[in-house]
């Protein structure tokens, strides 16, 4: 070991030297910057665990055990092929060229990416870097989306779906809101997704459970979680993920991604405290479901506020989202009897929302360089009203018409006997046993 | 010779096995069995879902005595797994006709 480490300081010096001595050359193309980038680096790693194992645990923990596996399959289908997808086509239409409506297709397979490159929109770490960052956001807005149809959809029509989903929502949305489109423009603050990620997921989701139908069952038989310890895990793992996923969005290792992952966990904490609160209250009983729901609910809903907030406001907006957030998983469910299998409108859809409306209310100018309602800027709530509305406008109708068409080609839903059967061993010939 | 069934509550197991073992008895077959007598259930929610359910987790032990040790094994079962609270279980005693030991090929009392 001590000469292992010997060797690689030797190793590091020359190699020092070296970038000191080739930095002026590629002054003008990048100014990369190793604190940014090192950060980055470990960021986009917490994002990618946040969708597996973090989000395939949150979720395969709160269905039933016949379709443990296949709601991990759903997780692990959505990082296997829009990573690809993303490479292919996506960053390039969402981030290369900054049209109202859509990028270009210039890096189309990476093409023209070089190793010092950078990406306008981050001119301190590598391009390939930033790619990469981004990537990891449009797996996990894709794997959201499934928890709504969970328990009841055909593995073949949901990558037919993702792909499509990925397409015609998520690229346009991240596009228009990050990428240089008419939303960003418009002056929609959403710093690290509460429209591009949590509302447009939540809003597609909605729309999903009520085309697919709710699950056989549902409402007269009991559909209670297979393991909810595994849920917490995955809970625990998301919300560690998620100092990368809002932290990251500054794109560098700032003072600005300290102040959103502090007002990020602190969102997270008041979240759970408060939904844990209202059930002692109503049901007599914190639920571990509850509390772990109410900081999922925190962690989306100060997604986009974060890094436009002070971290105290981190606390009341995780309070807004328990209350909220709740209130939408409960009563709100049951007024209007959808089966959003876990809740990824209540949660995610609702509180992305809710985040984004907030952030208009509490935006701080000495955070993000904006100000909201409080400091006396009422225009900037109206701004988010106005992303809210085009999100779930486009998400909710692109997302109808996309699964009308996937059910051309094959059924959206297993068949009866498949359902109560499993999805485990009806499409994917394993059990839990 | 006699087959003693008794339905218990999980956690009573240990006792149950000490007394039974303080008094001869030596062999024991335990199952995890859910069911419901007057001890009605419980209400799970989730996310505002109410499920009532009523059937509850409890162990079922099987026993195979002498007759002349199945009125003490009752006894013992009874002291050693009541709580005195609902939902304590329920015993029951049929007549063995025939047992054998599958490695000896001994039979009946021999087997026990």
């Amino acid at each position: 070991m001590g000469a292992l480490s010997c060797r690689a300081a030797k190793l590091a010096a020359p190699i020092g030297v070296a970038v000191a001595f080739a930095t002026p050359a590629f002054a003008e193309t990048s100014e990369i910057n190793p604190a940014d980038t090192a950060w980055m680096i470990v960021a986009t790693a917490l994002v990618l665990m946040m969708t597996i194992p973090g989000l395939a645990l949150f979720y395969s923990g709160m269905v039933r055990k016949k379709n443990v596996l296949a709601t991990m399959a759903q997780s692990l289908a959505a990082v296997a092929v829009i990573s690809i997808l993303w490479v292919a086509f996506g960053y390039s239409l969402v981030f290369v060229g900054d049209g109202p409506w859509l990028g270009t297709l210039d890096r189309w397979f990476l093409s023209g990416m070089t190793m010092d490159g950078v990406n306008p929109a981050a001119k301190t770490i590598p391009e390939v870097l930033f790619m990469l960052y981004q990537m990891t956001f449009a797996i996990i807005t894709v794997a959201l989306v499934a928890g709504s149809v969970a328990d009841r959809m055909r593995f073949s029509a949901y990558l037919l779906f993702s792909i499509g989903w990925f397409m015609f929502v998520y690229i346009p949305l991240a596009h228009w809101v990050w990428g240089g489109g008419f939303l960003g423009a418009a002056g929609v603050l959403d710093f690290a997704g509460g429209l591009v990620v949590h509302l447009s997921a939540g809003a597609g989701g909605l729309v999903a459970a009520n085309v697919m139908g709710r699950r056989q069952g549902y409402g007269t038989e009991n559909l209670s979680p297979f393991d909810l310890s595994l849920a917490v895990v995955g809970t625990g793992l998301l919300w560690v993920g998620w100092f990368g996923f809002n932290g990251g969005s500054a794109l560098a290792a700032n003072s600005r991604a300290v102040m959103a992952i502090t007002a990020t966990h602190l969102a997270a904490c008041a979240g759970a405290l408060t939904w844990g609160a209202v059930e002692w209250s109503i049901q007599r009983k914190p639920s571990v479901l509850g509390m772990i729901s109410g900081a999922v609910a925190g962690l989306g809903t100060i997604t986009p506020a974060s890094g436009f907030v002070a971290p105290w406001h981190g606390i009341v907006i995780g309070v807004a989202a328990g209350l909220i957030c709740f209130w939408a998983c409960t009563s709100v469910k049951r007024r209007f009897n959808y089966d959003d299998s876990l809740d990824v409108f209540g949660v995610h859809g609702v509180g992305g929302m809710t985040g984004i409306l907030l952030a208009g209310v509490f935006a701080t100018a000495s955070i993000g360089g904006t100000s909201g309602l409080l400091e006396g800027n009422p225009h900037l709530l109206l701004i988010q009203f106005y992303g809210v509305a085009v999100t779930l406008a486009w998400s909710v109708g692109v997302t109808y018409a996309l699964l009308k068409l996937v059910s051309v080609f094959v059924p959206l839903r297993v068949s009866l006997q498949q359902e109560l059967e499993g999805l485990d061993i009806s499409q994917h010939g394993e059990a839990l046993q | 010779m006699k087959l003693v069934v008794a339905i218990i509550k999980p956690f009573k197991l240990d006792e149950v096995r000490q007394a039974l073992t303080a008094i001869g008895v030596h062999g024991m077959t335990v199952t995890e069995v859910k069911g419901y007598g007057r001890q009605k259930g419980h209400t799970e929610i989730y996310r505002g879902a109410e499920y009532v359910v009523n059937f509850l987790p409890k162990l079922r032990i099987e026993i195979a005595v002498a007759s002349e040790l199945a009125d003490k094994a009752v006894e013992v079962i009874t002291s050693s797994a009541r709580t005195g609270q609902i939902g304590d279980g329920k015993i029951f005693v049929t007549p063995i006709d025939h047992a054998l030991r599958i490695r000896t090929g001994e039979t009946d009392s021999d087997a026990l």
